[in-house]
């Protein structure tokens, strides 16, 4: 369903993606992982079109989203939901008046319906105390959940998830794991997430690829990562110093 | 390219850099009175943003406004009693007030005032990715971001001008009258004779041309923060600093501008 092509992004001097490839199935949960400041931010924001890519191509199912304007991307956005690395919160609002934020300005529910979506998507990541506290008031880890909440009110088809469970205590992030799952058996939700927990994100994803200068240097399923012999994977997943 | 040493080259590139940033200036103008057009008009986002402009703003209007009218009164009280004119007190004061410095020192009041803290919200909403998150969800960062300051800055830089022009005339109205003890009716007389309407026209295209210009090069300013390479808090406060500077010196500039062209 979605596939990145030969993608290339430079910053300045700085050549962040230098020929990324790969291919997320529709239904299937994709990780991808990588060191720190490798690019993978990067990489997602390409996925909706918040970046532009030098050279290459995202398709989106068999679409070019580089050359999508105007109301058909805003169709694609709409089936896209996004969970940014810090949250994005807007601070000018309340937790829950960032949660209700997407249903008030996208759909037309009633007051009392979106009442019911965001105190149950709250209540799903436990968070039905704070919902008045503004973003400066709460946790690192609350506004993560935050953000997860106000993207899983518009029920994406396609989630895109920087980091969602770093910083969570295990608790937290084995029912984020869960509802992730759950979703793509109930609804057939694609997620692409980007995580630093490993091995815990073995557990919950089909696919994983690994991003390395710029490249995916392997990729497959969870348990041919795991026992891979690429000697960049393995000093990865081992935590070894180059 | 960053180790250039010849003059002409550094003189080269500099300029490359002006034009670009103003051509991205230019840009952002025409992409945000393009998604005016299209609704919805967003009203309350408007409304919000008036009171965030304007409210916070009418004290220090009000203050500044009557002590310019009190210090210009004394001055060319002094110098009028020279010529024995002093009856004309009240006409150079309202004309002065309504064509020049109502405008002027308004937008500058304001730019001072709000203009900062607009570019600073917008330039902290970059940074920490919120225009990305509005954009992601489908909506429009320039429709539901920009859009409402322009058309609040429109709105709102006449009506504080106008408080600004009465704060004056009464503050000036108080030295010559009360202090000097010039006749309150000569005061008002040379007042109500001299001013035309090609004078409120000139205060009001003046003051509605800031409202575009300052809240245009605010929100560019904190839009495009961080490009160039300066991010987080420091990217912000140069954002800031930038677009206070840009707003006064092109307030004045514009100034001139319409001066000329309405008076000649
Ligand atoms: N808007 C930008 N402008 C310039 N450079 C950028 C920008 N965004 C990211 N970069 C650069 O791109 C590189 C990759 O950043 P990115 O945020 O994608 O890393 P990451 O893999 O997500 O790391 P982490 O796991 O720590 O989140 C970094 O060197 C960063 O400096
Ligand atoms: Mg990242």
């Amino acid at each position: 369903m979605i596939q990145i092509i030969d993608l290339h992004k430079k910053f300045g001097e700085n050549h962040v993606l230098r020929g990324v490839s790969l291919t997320v199935n529709r239904g299937e949960s994709f990780a991808l992982i990588g060191a720190s400041g490798k690019g993978k931010s990067v990489l997602l924001k390409h996925l909706i079109g918040l970046m532009k890519p030098d050279k290459g191509q995202v398709l989106v199912d068999g679409e070019d989203i580089g050359q999508m304007r105007g109301r058909k991307l805003k169709a694609l956005k709409d089936r896209f939901g996004i969970v940014f690395q810090f949250g994005a919160l807007f601070d000018s609002l309340t937790v829950y008046e960032n949660v209700a934020f997407p249903l008030q300005e996208k759909t037309k529910h009633s007051a009392a319906e979106i009442d019911k979506i965001v105190r149950r998507e709250l209540a799903n990541v436990d968070l039905e105390e704070a919902a008045d506290n503004y973003p400066a008031q709460i946790s690192g880890g609350m506004r993560k959940r935050v953000a997860v909440a106000r993207c899983m009110v518009m029920n994406p088809e396609v989630i895109l998830f920087d980091e969602p469970t770093t910083g969570l205590d295990p608790v937290i992030s084995n029912s984020i794991y869960h509802m992730i799952q759950n979703l793509r058996n109930t609804d057939n939700l694609t997620s692409f997430i980007i995580s630093h927990d490993i091995p815990g994100i073995f557990k919950v994803v089909d696919r994983v690829a690994m991003l390395h200068e710029g490249k995916i240097v392997a990729s497959g399923t969870a348990e041919e990562i795991q026992n891979s012999d690429n000697p960049v994977v393995r000093k990865f997943l081992m935590g070894e110093i180059e | 390219m960053d180790n250039c040493t010849n003059p002409l080259q550094i003189t080269g590139r500099n300029t490359i850099a002006v034009i670009r940033e103003m051509g991205r200036m230019g840009c952002f103008l025409v992409t945000s009175l393009f998604f005016l057009l299209s609704p919805p008009l967003l009203l309350k986002r408007i409304i919000k943003q008036m009171h965030f402009i304007g409210v916070k703003t009418i004290l220090v209007i009000v203050l500044t406004g009557s002590f310019t009218g009190m210090v210009l009164s004394l001055q060319s009280y002094h110098v009028l009693i020279l010529f024995g004119a002093e009856a004309k007190l009240g006409s150079i004061l309202a004309l002065s007030l309504i064509r020049e410095i109502g405008p002027v020192i308004t937008a500058l009041m304001i730019v001072g005032r709000a203009g900062s803290a607009l570019t600073a919200e917008i330039g902290i909403m970059r940074m920490s990715e919120q225009v990305d998150a509005l954009d992601a969800m489908g909506l429009n960062p320039y429709k539901y971001l920009i859009n409402p300051n322009l058309i609040a800055g429109i709105l709102v830089f006449p009506v504080l001008t106008a408080f600004f022009i009465v704060a004056g005339i009464w503050g000036g109205y108080l030295v010559a009258v009360k202090l000097t003890g010039l006749s309150s009716g000569l005061f008002y007389g040379a007042m109500a004779e001299s001013i035309l309407m090609l004078d409120l026209k000139l205060g009001l295209y003046k003051s509605v041309s800031f409202g575009l210009l300052v809240t245009w090069i605010c929100c560019y300013k904190g839009f495009y923060a961080g490009v160039g390479g300066n991010f987080g808090a420091e990217g912000v406060s140069r954002a800031t600093t930038d677009a206070v500077v840009l707003c006064s010196v092109l307030v004045l500039v514009l100034d001139y501008y319409i001066t000329s062209v309405m008076l000649f």
